[in-house]
């Protein structure tokens, strides 16, 4: 890896201050800070195959509702019978101790992490074969046919939702929750960063490029390129896993079509926010979602009943008119900021052909 | 199995009659995306919601006091210029433009239209009452409601005079010469923008007709709009472009599958199993496509 440079050095440690300060700073906006982290992870994930590997995938859904499902019921399962649990719905019959609390969600993060990277690992050798809009539309129904499932079995509290434990009552402090959650998707937020971050600087960045421009030459300069598709889809899974399980802790309730296999919110934002920042960059995504998520949290609250309108038509403009995004249009007017080098009398003497 | 559509036998004859009689409908909004795929190379995902809007048009004129089966008449004439409408505003900027992006645009105007349809007509789940009554088959073993006959005879006679429209007239022959060669068609005097705009007319008028029976013969909600999209995408996947009989007999299997997933699985996974079929439809297609080092392109 190269060195890190000296400006970088003081980005990045400005930026993790700030992140530590942030719930201090802003102390009321603990819960949409945690959103803001979760839908970085989101969407920076979604980019390495978006992106990165040219497979637009509108499924990442699925593994996000995973972990929060897997999450849930291991904190759950670990201490009481799962099927009580869900039965009973909201009351509290059985309350976790402070201990069994946070060893549960660690546990449960762990494994939420872990089983959504290895289904997209089992899973990717078939859907991957699939091409183009045949991939986006093939993983639009496994999310939706995942969440339409998971609504009918029993155990996991099929149509009426799941109730996540709550904070344990034992600790007294009312800042408590909302300083663990968004610390522990802080520390997912930065993990996430310095690996996209490793992987932007590696030759795996590389031939996923490569599979993105032209599959069929790269299988034939020696690249197997299914092995390296699958991984990549499973580094996304893998950290979908962990932000859906931090949400749902946070949310506290899972429903299995609105929280959890959101493919109408939160499966269409990762996509809209890495658009909207510019695909296949390093910063686009982080920017897009920080936008993003000003913009919803803005504009939600005073368009109360059509912020999905609002979304929808979001979504049509920037697909039609910015589909490079913030990054793509900053690359195009100040190419030499992203080490591009251009030949002036080049650029002019080329005709551009239509 | 003790499963209950195995010991009756009759329920077997019921579910089939139900899944042919839906899968003809199903068809007849396959052909329009068909339609629309072959011609303008995009993939509507506001297919459904076109459907269902279609079906609300029908349900406001039942409120109004007319028989909502008028409405496969009234629904897509105003269908076609709402589809029209979405040409001009939308589509026109995504045609020749990557798939994936057109996909999105339409997500984006399906979220819109959904949202829109539950401002306009309420959350509730509603049905149009053509009050045809019901035909009783086999010892009144098998029944079956009128309006789905009604229906399935609607959208033949529709999609007959559609496949007679487009080889006997101008207009027909010139969208079939753009979906062919849009270029060739440009230079030999096809005004294609035209034509885009025509198709997507029709493919809207299409779903209206569709909508309008679906008011009739099933329920209507602002949000069960993507299922119709999804059976239409694997209807015309599975029977290829421009294959009309193809697009008739997948449309009737999959209502067969439907219907049979409905007694088998249960009714809570019936969406679910349609989602799966999409996924498992495409998968099969890979791995067969994968053995001639091809693949679905």
């Amino acid at each position: 890896m190269e060195k890190v440079k000296q400006k970088d050095l003081i980005l990045y440690s400005g930026l993790i201050i700030l992140g530590l300060a942030a719930p201090y700073l802003f102390s009321a906006f603990k819960v949409q800070l945690t959103y803001l982290c979760v839908l970085i992870v989101l969407a920076m994930t979604w980019n390495l195959q978006g992106g990165e590997m040219g497979y637009n995938s509108f499924g990442n859904i699925l593994f996000y509702g995973l972990g929060m499902y897997l999450t849930a019921s291991v904190q759950v399962g670990m201490f009481f019978p799962l099927a009580e649990w869900t039965e009973s719905g909201g009351e509290k019959t059985f309350v976790h101790t402070t201990a069994q609390y946070f060893q549960g969600i660690g546990v449960g993060l762990l494994v939420a992490a872990i089983i959504p990277a290895l289904v997209a690992g089992a899973i990717g050798y078939a859907i991957l074969g699939l091409r183009g809009h045949y991939f986006a539309i093939c993983t639009l129904g496994l999310g939706i046919a995942a969440g339409e499932i998971a609504g009918g079995i029993e155990i996991i509290g099929a149509g009426q939702g799941f109730t996540t434990p709550p904070f344990p009552a034992e600790i007294v402090d009312p800042e408590a929750r909302g300083k663990f959650f968004y610390f522990t998707s802080f520390i997912v937020l930065v993990l996430a960063f310095i690996f996209v971050k490793y992987i932007y600087g590696s030759r795996f960045r590389l031939i996923l490029n490569a599979i993105r421009d032209n599959e069929d030459k790269a299988e034939a300069m020696g690249i197997q390129t299914m092995k390296y598709k699958i991984v990549g889809w499973m580094v996304s899974a893998f950290f979908c896993g962990l932000a859906g399980g931090i949400m749902g802790g946070l949310i506290g309730y899972i429903d299995s079509t609105d929280v959890a296999f959101d493919g109408r919110e939160m499966g269409v934002f990762m996509v809209l926010m890495a658009i909207l920042g510019g695909k296949g960059t390093l910063w686009g995504p982080i920017i897009g979602a920080t936008l993003f998520h000003f913009f919803k949290e803005g504009l939600w609250t005073f368009i109360l009943g059509w912020q999905y309108v609002a979304l929808g038509v979001l979504i049509v403009v920037i697909v039609i008119y910015f589909p490079e995004g913030l990054m793509g249009w900053l690359r195009e007017k100040y190419p030499e900021r992203f080490g591009e080098v251009i030949d002036e009398k080049d650029r002019k003497s080329q005709v551009e052909l239509k | 199995m003790d499963f209950l559509i195995f010991q009756v036998p009759m329920l077997m004859v019921q579910a089939s009659l139900d899944g042919i009689l839906l899968g003809i409908l199903f068809a007849l909004i396959a052909y329009g995306m068909a339609l629309q795929w072959g011609v303008m190379n995009i993939i509507n995902i506001a297919q459904g919601d076109l459907v269902i809007l279609g079906g609300y048009i029908a349900y406001t004129m039942y409120l109004a006091g007319i028989h909502p089966a008028w409405g496969v008449i009234v629904s897509p004439i105003i269908m076609y210029f709402v589809g029209w409408a979405l040409y001009k505003l939308v589509i026109n900027k995504v045609v020749d433009r990557d798939l994936f992006i057109s996909i999105l645009a339409t997500f984006g105007i399906a979220i819109v239209f959904q949202q829109l349809m539950n401002f306009i007509f309420g959350a509730d789940v509603v049905v149009a009452q053509s009050e045809y009554g019901t035909t009783m088959l086999f010892d009144n073993s098998v029944t079956l409601p009128n309006s789905k006959i009604f229906s399935a005879f609607v959208s033949l006679a529709y999609a007959v005079a559609l496949v007679i429209y487009m080889k006997k007239s101008k207009l027909g022959r010139a969208i079939r010469a753009t979906a062919q060669n849009a270029r060739a068609a440009k230079i030999l005097g096809v005004d294609t923008e035209k034509v885009y705009a025509a198709t997507f007319g029709i493919n809207a008028a299409l779903c209206g007709i569709a909508g309008a029976l679906i008011s009739i013969t099933l329920t209507l909600h602002p949000y069960v709009g993507l299922p119709y999209t999804v059976r239409s995408f694997m209807i015309v996947i599975v029977a290829g472009l421009g294959n009309l009989p193809a697009v008739a007999v997948s449309g009737m299997g999959l209502g067969l599958f439907e219907e049979f997933a409905d007694y088998i699985l249960g009714t809570e996974f019936r969406i679910g199993a349609v989602f799966m079929l999409l996924v498992f439809i495409l998968v099969y297609r890979r791995f067969k496509l994968s053995k001639k080092r091809e693949y679905l392109k």
